[in-house]
């Protein structure tokens, strides 16, 4: 479902000097269908440069970045918008939404972009803030003035209401207490279940060992160092 | 599917200094597309040769009309070409009183519009009106009072509405919270957002704010000095631009 090889990175900072930064190079990765894939390595060994790249959100260098029919590294803009909206879900660290949005629209919202029902995008949400123990009376507030905790379940919720058959999850347990920890479990593990293929940082060991297939060490894609 | 719009090679000069130099693009259907850059990058002018306010020296603008299929504006007739912009097109000016007519009431705001495309039921078209007033958040009761009387952020929103009103596949926004304060902006951003969605416009939205077009738009187009330096998708432009302009203009925002 996510393939990538060959992958490449570097940055180019063009007003410090034009500094050259490679970050990455020959990158592989496979993740089938119902799998549970974790990138493991210290930190700014590139775990999260990897991640924004299969979503998009950094330009490959080059390689190939395969999520379903779209190769990522290569697509046109609309393309790749259609594949997050369909295809490939991402639960980022933090929450970005527009204000003074309510929280059961904020997590409908992915439902309704892929093109389901009002009632269905509704259900779903309302379910899924109930799991993650979102008080009813917060739901027709805006997430923006919500607790770190809080606005993380909402994140969570927002990411799993489209049954994506791809997703990325950056720390998804992160500033959760335990009962909330073993629902996000549950959800990633009824999102593998379901042939759902994931890709996790996950710093919390436990948590990894419980969902993850495998460990990819990132820190193996490290561009060689010019001598 | 064809693109809304097309794009090409659009080029405007000002004597010996130039406008926007050789922009070519394409707007697919449903998408909203952001332009950024300094004043005097070239966008507020790219944006008046799209909508046919000012007539560009070089390029085509082709836009896929209801009746006839793509057709390039810049040699349609100028009565087809206001009759696009009161139909298929909108306009929302930064200072709403170039959009407004500020001498009538908010109601024959938003019908003068109706009237336009030859609705003639008063009753009905007040009722619209009042519908679209509700839309954007203005009360029912101020449907007879004259824009001057409501507030910046108040004009804006009718301003919205009155463009709305006729149901316009695309729209044309040059700064459209610029000049409001934080609360009124987030309050229009959620609203444009919404309708968006709910009504699968097309937009192009000129701008020097990178959280509005983080929030609103699709795609992203960085000017400066009337050229095109970079285009991709909004958040992988912002997070990894790739052109120095681009890279400084990211890292000049203040965070809060």
């Amino acid at each position: 479902m996510i393939e990538l090889s060959d992958v490449s990175k570097s940055f180019v900072l063009h007003n410090q000097g034009d500094a050259v930064i490679p970050v990455m190079a020959g990158a592989a990765l496979s993740v089938a269908p119902g799998e549970c894939v974790a990138l493991v390595g210290n930190s700014g060994a590139g775990k999260s440069t990897l991640m924004r790249m299969i979503y998009g959100n950094y330009l490959a260098g080059g390689g190939a970045i395969r999520v379903g029919d779209v190769d990522v590294a290569r697509a046109e803009p609309r393309e790749i918008l259609r594949m997050r909206r369909e295809v490939l879900g991402y639960v980022s660290q933090f929450l970005r939404v527009v204000p003074r949005v309510p929280t059961l629209d904020v997590v409908a919202e992915p439902v309704l972009a892929a093109g389901g029902s009002h009632a269905e995008a509704e259900a779903r949400a309302r379910d899924l803030l109930a799991r993650l123990n979102v008080p009813e009376r917060l739901w027709t507030l805006s997430p923006t003035t919500f607790s770190g905790g809080e606005q993380q379940r909402v994140n969570i919720a927002r990411g799993f209401a489209h049954l994506f058959p791809a997703m990325l999850l950056d720390e998804p347990t992160a500033s959760l207490d335990a009962t909330n920890r073993a629902v996000v479990l549950a959800l990633i593990a009824e999102a593998k279940a379901r042939g759902a293929a994931i890709v996790g940082i996950f710093h919390d060991a436990e948590a990894r060992a419980q969902v993850c297939d495998r460990e990819v060490d990132v820190s193996g894609f490290a561009p060689a160092q010019a001598a | 599917m064809t693109p809304l719009l097309q794009v090409k090679g659009v080029t405007k000069r000002y004597g010996a200094r130039l406008g926007c130099g050789d922009v070519s693009f394409d707007l697919w259907p449903g998408e909203v597309m952001g332009i950024v850059g300094e004043s005097g990058s070239g966008k507020s002018t790219l944006l008046s040769c799209l909508a046919g306010h000012l007539s560009p020296d070089a390029g085509e603008v082709i836009f896929d009309t209801r009746a006839e299929g793509p057709r390039d504006v810049l040699t349609m007739s100028e009565p087809a070409r206001r009759m696009l912009g009161r139909t298929d097109w909108a306009f929302v000016h930064q200072n709403p009183r170039d959009g407004l007519r500020m001498g009538v009431s908010a109601g024959a705001n938003v019908g003068e519009r109706l009237m336009a495309v030859g609705a003639r039921h008063y009753g009905q078209i007040r009722e619209q009106a009042v519908d679209w007033l509700g839309r954007v958040e203005i009360a029912a009761d101020r449907v007879d009072d004259r824009p001057r009387a409501f507030s910046g952020g108040m004009q804006q929103r009718l301003q919205i509405a009155r463009n709305l009103v006729t149901g316009p596949r695309l729209v044309f926004m040059d700064e459209p919270t610029g000049g409001l304060d934080v609360s009124v902006q987030a309050r229009l951003l959620d609203l444009l957002r919404g309708l968006v969605r709910e009504m699968g416009l097309s937009a192009i939205i000129v701008t020097h704010d990178l959280a509005v077009v983080r929030l609103l738009a699709d795609r992203l187009m960085v000017m400066k000095g009337g050229h095109v330096v970079e285009t991709g998708l909004t958040d992988q432009v912002l997070d990894d631009p790739q052109h120095g302009y681009t890279q400084l203009l990211v890292s000049s925002v203040l965070q809060v």
